[in-house]
């Protein structure tokens, strides 16, 4: 995939034949051993190779899972306790399932921050961005329909409030809501269509991911610097050296992973998910899972009327368009300098930008009334304005610190203990 | 299994809500931390409390909450020999059937049989109680969760909290009092400031002084009835807690073990690297 | 690591062989739930026993029972059966052994060895799925007034037990205890 010139010898006649027939080794060779790595990758970059591990950790649980799950409305909530109780490990895979999810979103959110902060989407980069939102899209609707399997009050008036934003859309709105639920609202061909989908839906995404490892390996990692390789000093081998750092990384992970898992293995879930859905009662509150309340209290924070849009219809574009504007980055930064290092007042308006979406998750987790809903107005006005607004014309304005010559000069700056924080990741 | 389901249909109608008002207000009172022996990293059931709450649980709640997903295999967890749960077992009926004729009869239940619902089905057990029906208690511990705010939510995570439903029905089971606003409550109903949906329940408070015989010395007051019966719903919510957190113990020393080779490697090979 | 002084190249190697053998352990652990699940859960194993009344089942007559998701037979052999199979000398059957589970492993198969027992010689109570490859004999069938495997052509005597065609065991006979005089246990 490096697209470079192949450095792979064959040790063996075996390995020379297989090489003339099908050359999967020289491949992995290219692609994980030789392949060439800027040298100051630090350890936010490490989250690809976690997020790989989390996706085939997620498929493994969920298939072993769809062993004993049965998804009919009848005993769908039945089933899972039947995991949780009966069935050996079953409470280990089904909470390594529930946890890895929320995980999964975890080490996502900040890959996709490292990318924005050091400007990892632009020009060559574009694709391999934009395959990324893909990727990132599937999640969601991975993980939204997986949280509905279980058949609890929040899985089924999660369902029931998401499938109703389609109904936002004038004219065909219903007709969507019943095409999605096979029915007029959520009962077991949701349910079953959902099951469905939940398993295939990481297939696609491993799919997308060979894409974006393929992009990443046409045009190389992007580094700290922002600066392009530009010798064989400013790099190192993939295998050991970029292996071992990601393995350190997601021992790190895992940890946290674990933690989440066996001690307070119900702390990223809802109390209402243990008592079974009921299509006559919905619960006081009703809130997503914690990855989607950014975008929760996007949708709630409208709630004016913008012209022809009502307040229903703009809250579901708003939100909606709080991702789409994710795939167009690349155009909306208008910046010569890549990386936020040598940008000063990006730096600062990306801060203000992580600030700002973990202040609108919490919002999204409040009621949506009184002091709340004008402060996550002014919290929304600004998740756009970053994107619209500040991407566009700081490019333009902002005068960027002077960049050095290489990825090597920037290293061995740094080593001097002279410029000490130029390079150093804010993590 | 019937039964199990419609047990199931019952808990989801009957969060025993009396009066209608904004959620947001409730409860009054947040409910207090209690101390737990099966709390934190290491923390384990204490089988003695246990089989005292099954013991409440069989004398006075049984009689309305149904306990649907625990079978009578369980209950060797509360330390009750294989013999003692067949006996456990054969003093209740269930339902079985058709036999030969066609028809569902009644046996004396064997231990692979679930504990069996009060009331018939949802309807039943809605007449039975004021229109409220009384939720199923095999997850109650799990189901019930008082928010805790920020920045406690935070805390949580490094304190390991995990006790809301525990100390919520603990809070519950205690904290009938006497409305101090002197407001009327809707009929029928019973005031209590931890109810978490509402300034009244429609249950009437369930236990008092004595009512159940203890054994083994413990004392026989409410606190201690409500305590007991606490664990217990917290081991019938979560009967495998013990084992995930000896579990838990053995993987995180291992990840730190393998985390610090990781480390040392990682360092030793990029020890002629400036990066 | 070692407290002992030795070459860099060493530790280093010790250093790497330590990490990876750490890895291939951790590796095993994550494996073993994933294995752990495929095995029969709590609820299963717990339904390990069922009561059949046999009160109506007069000589000459069966019943089919299940018990762990497979059909178990209970006969009620007539004098004629118990008579033929006793006559059968050992050195006829193909499978010698018992393979009644109330006995001892080795025992041979003779008639009462198959039986319920001592004074209840006519009960016959064995698990209906062929040693071969688990299809249901049909009863009273086959070369020797038994059982008679459709799939593959085994027949069974009068006593369950193989005596010709590829399966390789005699039906086997489950625990089983008479609760009363017609009511049995099995499991």
């Amino acid at each position: 995939m490096s697209g470079g010139h192949s450095t792979y010898k064959p040790q063996s006649g075996l390995g020379r034949w297989v090489d003339a027939r099908l050359p999967l080794p020289r491949l992995i060779y290219d692609s994980f051993v030789a392949y060439p790595v800027p040298r100051n990758l630090n350890y936010a970059y490490t989250f690809g190779g976690i997020l790989t591990i989390m996706l085939v950790a997620q498929i493994l649980t969920g298939v072993v899972l769809a062993m004993h799950y049965a998804a009919n409305t009848e005993i769908a909530f039945l089933s899972v306790e039947k995991i949780m109780r009966d069935v050996n490990s079953g409470w280990l895979l089904r909470y390594l399932h529930a946890n890895g999810a929320s995980m999964f979103f975890v080490a996502v959110y900040i890959h996709i921050f490292r990318g924005l902060y050091y400007g990892s989407y632009k020009a060559p980069r574009e694709l391999l961005w934009i395959l990324g939102c893909i990727i990132y899209l599937l999640m969601m609707a991975t993980a939204f329909m997986g949280y509905v399997l279980p058949w609890g009050q929040m899985s089924f008036w999660g369902a029931t409030v998401i499938t109703s934003f389609f109904t936002a859309i004038p004219l065909v709105g219903t007709w969507i809501q019943e095409l999605l639920l096979g029915g007029f609202a959520v009962d077991n061909p949701t349910l079953n269509r959902f099951f469905s989908l939940h398993y295939l839906l990481p297939f696609m995404i491993a799919g997308v991911v060979v894409l974006h490892v393929w992009a990443l390996h046409v045009t190389g990692q992007s580094n700290p610097t922002g600066i392009e390789v530009k010798s064989k000093t400013d790099t190192v081998r993939f295998t050991p050296y970029a292996t071992v750092k990601d393995g350190f990384a997601m021992v790190l992970f895992l940890i946290l992973f674990a933690y989440f898992v066996f001690y307070i293995p119900n702390f990223l879930g809802h109390a209402d998910n243990y008592i079974e859905a009921d299509p006559l009662k919905t619960p006081a509150h009703i809130v997503p899972e914690w990855y989607f309340l950014p975008f929760y209290a996007i949708l709630r924070a409208i709630t004016f009327n913008i012209g022809p849009i009502d307040s229903k219809l703009g809250g579901v574009l708003a939100m909606f368009g709080a991702i789409a504007v994710l795939f167009v980055v690349p155009w909306l930064d208008t910046s010569k300098v890549r990386s936020a290092v040598y940008r000063p007042w990006y730096k600062l308006f990306f801060w203000l930008f992580v600030v700002d979406s973990i202040f609108l998750g919490w919002l999204g987790s409040r009621p949506a009334e009184g002091v709340y809903v004008a402060m996550a107005q002014g919290a929304t006005l600004y998740y756009f304005a970053f994107f619209v607004a500040i991407m566009p014309v700081l490019g333009l304005i902002e005068t960027p610190r002077r960049l050095p010559n290489s990825i090597t000069e920037a290293v061995l700056e740094r080593n001097k203990g002279g410029a000490a924080s130029t390079t150093q990741p804010a993590e | 299994m019937k039964l199990l389901l419609q047990g199931f249909a019952a808990l989801g109608l009957g969060l025993a809500i009396v009066a209608t008002a904004d959620a947001a207000e409730y409860p009054i009172k947040k409910p207090v931390e209690q101390d737990w022996s099966f709390e934190g990293p290491f923390g384990t059931y204490d089988i003695g409390q246990l089989q005292r709450g099954f013991k409440v649980y069989r004398e006075v709640c049984s009689s309305c909450h149904s306990l649907d997903l625990v079978a009578f295999r369980n209950l060797e967890d509360l330390g009750y020999s294989e013999e003692q749960v067949r006996a456990i077992a054969a003093e209740y009926e269930v339902e079985d059937g058709p036999d030969e004729a066609g028809d569902m009869f009644m046996r004396t239940a064997t231990p692979s049989d679930y504990f069996p619902a009060p009331f018939a089905n949802p309807q039943q057990a809605a007449a039975s109680n004021n229109g409220a029906v009384p939720p199923d208690f095999s997850l109650i511990a799990k189901a019930r969760a008082v928010e805790r705010g920020f920045p406690t939510f935070v805390f949580d995570i490094f304190t390991q909290y995990a006790e809301g439903g525990v100390d919520y029905i603990y809070a519950l089971l205690t904290g009938y009092d006497e409305d101090p606003h002197g407001h009327e409550v809707p009929e029928g109903t019973y005031y209590n400031p931890y109810f978490i949906s509402a300034a009244s329940l429609a249950m009437a408070p369930p236990l008092s002084d004595g009512m159940v015989t203890y054994d083994d010395g413990a004392p026989e007051t409410v606190d201690q009835y409500a305590r007991d019966v606490s664990a217990f719903l917290m081991w019938a919510a979560e009967p495998h807690m013990v084992e995930r957190k000896a579990t838990g113990f053995t993987v995180m020393v291992f990840l730190l073990l393998f985390g610090g080779l990781v480390y040392l490697t990682k360092r030793k090979i990029w020890a002629d690297v400036a990066h | 690591m070692s407290a002992t002084d030795s070459t860099e190249p060493n530790r280093r190697d010790f250093l790497y062989v330590a990490t990876g053998v750490a890895g291939a352990v951790g590796a095993a652990g994550v494996a073993w739930p994933f294995i752990d699940q495929m095995r029969p859960d709590a609820s299963t194993r717990a339904l390990a026993s069922v009561q059949v009344d046999v009160s109506g089942v007069e000589p000459g007559m069966s019943l089919t029972v299940k018990w762990r998701g497979k059909p178990v037979f209970v006969r009620n052999r007539t004098e004629a059966e118990i008579e033929a199979a006793r006559q059968t000398p050992l050195d006829d059957l193909k499978d010698p052994v018992a393979r009644n589970a109330n006995i001892a492993g080795d025992a041979p198969a003779t008639d009462i060895a198959r039986s319920a027992g001592e004074g209840r010689e006519n009960w016959l109570i064995m698990v209906g799925v062929c040693t071969h490859l688990g299809c249901v004999p049909l009863g009273q069938a086959g070369d020797f007034g038994g059982w008679f495997c459709p799939c593959h052509g085994s027949h069974y005597d009068t006593a369950g037990r193989i005596r010709k065609g590829p399966a390789p065991e005699n039906l086997p006979v489950p625990t089983l205890a008479f609760i009363s005089d017609t009511m049995i246990e099995i499991g």
